[in-house]
């Protein structure tokens, strides 16, 4: 930790002069090190929640097949026949800012621990990134070790990374977002929460030794802006090793199915703080915890140092005495490291032993519960906070412009991308990444399947962030729809920037309300979710980004639609309440007129447009679904037609009916729209509206005073475009 | 048959084995990397993965396992053994298979779906097997170390005992692999290894059905 010198310890440490002396006053005495920096760490934005918890009090959370809700390691739906799906995204956006190979690969490792911790086998790995624009060396050097992380850690682990998504903007030039999420596949009845129970239990360290790596991650990294001088953070990012891991997974797999162990719990950030602390407040307990026990990879480690460590690859077990040895032994099996090295009491404390001599006690209550919850000083922003930067003449030609956006690189093909993640491991992936809408895994254990989706376009939600969060939400359920799936429940991830500043405490409170609503309206439970502040640059504030991901279920894996387009002759129809206009748009964005304002959703209209979708998917009625979204209609039939190599005419003049300019009917965007494909009598009967027909080598739009006919073989180009940028950053 | 597939610390695939060997009329169980005793399985799968992190050279320390021993007997005695991506590494660092497994060209993880070409085999009775499947498999590659490599004159002599078992077709070579080969046998026939997954094609839901054929290819061994 850097520091200087005439600062004190506290807020060096990232705590507030009133909230040390809280820590006092709870504790009815100065704390010592180990406990200021036990404290510093669970009174973190990033363990806290404090400028966000009252906010996320808002969202619902029940719903009739919540197996686990938030507050546990990783949210949990049933899937039926016994089984459940456990999932969560977190964010590790600060160290993979520093370093994005080991930031990105230990995000991936985080998630995967939160998932087996709860006795959950980890069958899927998703991610969602932002960069700034790939023009940047800086971009693409991120771009580059973020996908190199996140390969190296799935890959080697044998989970495949089955979707996900990317954008390219600059207000995430300093502060890159890497948030990456797990699925995991349990038999309901074998799940385990992370509370700490049974006064006299032993509390086991399984897995890596500690060392000094990660040390003060959650305070520094994750609760703070990034600035000048970042490069001396990089000792608080952790190093991943996918290998230990693996065993610790196979291992603790091995014991929960064994019935041996009363509860498991990851040590994420803040390491030992957290995790004992968070287990021993779940119980209702106590943990004495003895340093002088943990294995560690340096051997003249401080006892405070021991306590916030955050190396990765450990949980943390609670096993009753009698089982500790049979415990001890599987772990040999696996060759992963166990200790003995702390017990649960019935004081309500965490105390800190060195070698039996008492180095920290503090209240439970305090350390877990007492950090002060902040109300935000919300304020709109007068107009539009970032910048605009032209890239595409508003006198482009419609052709011209539809190859621009198919190349941008926030909608081109990200080939380049999944093709360096194993995609299959695992044998569940029914349609592999940009098959279609969303990601699916067949379930033969519970004979169904589940479709995953996650999304969130920040450009979209600094525009209007109540919109734009809602808008998101719905693209996953319309996501899911394509693949004749019915949604079950979300996770989230709130990545914002500084919510002491009122512009995106705002941006903040509006998304969060957005968040609230949508859900609510669809009936879709919130069964977890993780925070990421401070996420801030020199020039600002990144663009309000949060990433959600809704996990769905569908009877018969075989029965879901791919995005492209399937045989000449058949038809195209645009279903549901799609209005478009250019605002917040990939094309508003090229000609540097980006603007706040976007229009509100009509999630009844868009949830009714979902379950037509899904119902014909399902009775097999369609050919093809895709949903509209980035780049508009134009985009959408395009990347149909790229995906299936088929090319088609389409003739847009009836969205003149919605009120849509020649323009805005190609290019615009907005929630609700589905471009179906299949028999014109089937899609006529689901109230589609038949725009074109399948066939040629060519795409022919008109709408209006606009037409446009280019190659498939141009188009393709186009949208395959990203591999060779990505690539030049050697 | 009875197929037992090998675990390792760090084996990724071995789940997808089973399944597998099971899809194509087989029996399987798995076999820990410790046990010197096969149990009497009939033919042996060596997965994919990361074995022992493969942070040293891919496969370099799997080959010294009590299993793999007893592996290296069974191959002796001419009973089938199929290594696949991690497991065909094993299968050269141990000597069973000629030649070794180098970085990918592009030096990064590849993962797509790739159009093998079943080759012909030498006049042996045993390998006529291959012959009589002489077409174009559809199978998933996914790996970072996956470029075969063997000197010119090896690969002469490889080519005359009919040692090549898999080509890349045109344009699949994806990771540089020398004369597009995807896949070896031993010159007797019974071992076999290749870079892309069999086990990962035999589902038409995930894929293809095409990898099916690589392990039927092996039953006469057994």
């Amino acid at each position: 930790m850097t520091g200087d010198s005439t600062m004190p310890r506290h807020r060096e440490l990232g705590l507030t002069d009133s909230e040390y002396d809280l820590i006092v006053e709870k504790l009815g005495r100065e704390p010592n090190a180990v406990e200021l920096a036990m404290f510093s760490l669970l009174w973190s934005e990033h363990c806290a929640y404090k400028h966000s918890r009252k906010l996320l009090g808002r969202l619902p959370t029940d719903g009739p097949r919540v197996v686990m809700g938030p507050g546990e390691n990783a949210g949990a739906v049933d899937v039926g026949s016994g089984y459940a799906v456990a999932f969560k995204v977190e964010s590790h956006n600060h160290p993979s800012a520093v370093e994005p190979f080991q930031g990105a690969a230990t995000g991936v490792g985080g998630i995967l621990r939160d998932v087996f911790a709860i006795g959950a086998r980890p069958i899927a790995v998703l991610d969602s990134l932002r960069f700034g624009e790939l023009d940047s060396v800086r971009s693409r050097h991120l771009l580059d070790g973020a996908v190199r992380g996140i390969g190296h850690y799935g890959n080697s682990i044998g989970v495949p990374n089955v979707g996900g998504e990317i954008y390219f903007e600059e207000p995430y030039e300093h502060n890159c977002l890497v948030n990456a999420m797990c699925i995991g596949f349990a038999k309901t009845e074998a799940m385990v929460r992370a509370a700490a129970a049974g006064i006299g239990n032993t509390v086991v360290l399984m897995g890596a030794t500690t060392g000094r790596d990660g040390i003060g991650g959650a305070s520094v990294l994750a609760s703070a802006e990034l600035g000048e001088g970042d490069d001396a953070k990089r000792p608080t990012v952790q190093v991943g090793d996918p290998f230990e891991e693996s065993k610790v997974l196979e291992c603790c797999l091995e014991l929960l199915e064994k019935g041996l162990l009363v509860s498991l719990q990851d040590l994420g950030a803040a390491g030992l703080t957290s995790s004992a602390g968070e287990m021993a407040s779940a119980g209702g307990v106590g943990i004495d915890i003895d340093v002088a026990k943990v294995p560690l990879r340096e051997a003249d480690m401080e006892p405070f140092e021991i306590m916030v460590s955050e190396s990765q690859e450990r949980m943390l077990a609670v096993v009753e005495p009698s089982r500790v040895a049979e415990v001890r032994a599987i772990c040999d099996k696996w060759q992963t490291g166990s200790a003995e090295i702390g017990v649960v009491t019935d004081s309500g404390r965490v105390r800190i032993l060195k070698a039996g001599e008492v180095v920290g006690d503090m209240p439970v209550e305090a350390l877990v519960d007492g950090c002060p919850l902040y109300d935000l000083e919300p304020e709109a922003p007068a107009g539009w906070i970032y910048g605009n930067r032209q890239t595409l003449a508003p006198s482009a030609d419609s052709e011209a412009t539809l190859l621009a956006l198919l190349a941008a690189p926030s909608i081109a093909s990200k080939q380049w991308i999944f093709q360096q993640y194993d995609s299959i491991v695992g044998s569940r992936t029914v349609r592999r990444p940009e098959a279609a809408d969303a990601a699916v895994l067949q379930l033969p254990e519970s004979g169904n399947a589940i479709a995953v989706s996650i999304d969130g376009n920040g450009r979209r939600v600094a525009c209007e962030p109540y919109n734009g969060t809602v808008e998101a939400v719905l693209e996953c359920a319309q996501n899911l729809a394509c693949v004749g799936a019915e949604p079950l429940g979300l996770t989230n991830c709130l990545n914002f920037g500084n919510p002491e500043k009122p512009v995106p405490a705002w941006q903040l409170d509006r998304a969060i309300s957005g968040l609230a609503v949508v859900c609510e309206e669809l009936g879709v439970p919130v069964v977890g979710g993780n925070v990421s502040l401070y996420n801030e640059g020199p020039d600002g504030p990144i663009y309000p980004t949060p990433v959600v991901a809704m996990v769905g279920e569908l009877p018969n894996p075989a029965q879901t639609a791919p995005m492209g387009f399937a045989k000449a002759g058949d038809a195209i129809a645009l279903l549901g309440p799609f209005a478009p206009t250019l605002q917040g748009s990939e094309l508003a964005k090229q000609r540097g007129e980006l603007a706040m304002g976007l229009p509100e959703p009509d999630v009844a209209a868009v949830a009714a447009a979902c379950a037509t979708v899904r119902e014909a998917v399902r009775a097999g009625r369609v050919a093809s679904a895709h949903d509209v979204s980035d780049g508009g209609l134009a985009c959408a039939l395009a990347e149909s037609a790229i995906s299936s190599g088929l090319g088609f005419r389409a003739d847009l003049q009836d969205l003149r009916e919605r009120g849509c300019s020649p323009e805005e009917a190609l290019f615009g965007e907005g929630t609700g729209g589905f471009v179906l494909s299949g028999e014109r009598t089937e899609l006529e009967a689901l109230g589609a509206l038949v725009i074109g027909e399948v066939g040629s080598t060519t795409i022919e739009l008109a709408a209006g005073d606009r037409s446009l006919v280019i190659g498939l073989v141009d188009a393709t180009e186009a949208w395959r475009s990203l591999d060779a940028r990505a690539e030049a950053v050697a | 048959m009875i197929w037992g597939v090998l675990q390792f610390p760090g084996s990724c695939d071995e789940r997808d084995a089973l399944n597998a060997c099971e899809v194509v009329g087989g029996e399987a169980r798995l076999i820990w990397h410790d046990e010197r005793d096969l149990g009497g399985v009939d033919g042996i799968v060596v997965p994919g993965g990361f074995s022992y992190g493969d942070y040293l050279r891919a496969g370099a320390i799997a080959r010294f396992s009590p299993a793999m021993e007893a592996v290296a007997e069974l191959a002796a005695a001419g009973g089938p053994v199929l290594g696949i991506c991690n497991g065909f590494q094993v299968l050269c660092e141990a000597g069973l298979l000629p030649g070794a497994l180098l970085r990918n060209q592009e030096l990064r993880f590849i993962c797509k779906q790739a159009d093998l070409l079943v080759v012909d085999g030498p006049k042996s009775a045993d390998i006529e097997r291959f012959s009589a499947h002489q077409q174009v498999l559809s199978i998933p590659m996914k790996h970072g170390e996956g470029r075969y490599y063997a000197p010119d004159a090896m690969l002469d002599e490889m080519e005359a005992k009919g040692q090549v078992a898999y080509r890349y077709a045109d344009g699949h070579n994806a990771n540089g692999s020398v004369r597009d080969i995807a896949g070896v046998r031993n010159e007797r026939g019974n071992v076999v290894g290749l870079m892309p997954h069999p086990e990962h094609a035999v589902d038409p839901l995930t894929g293809s059905i095409d990898g099916r054929k690589v392990f039927e290819a092996l039953e006469g061994f057994a």
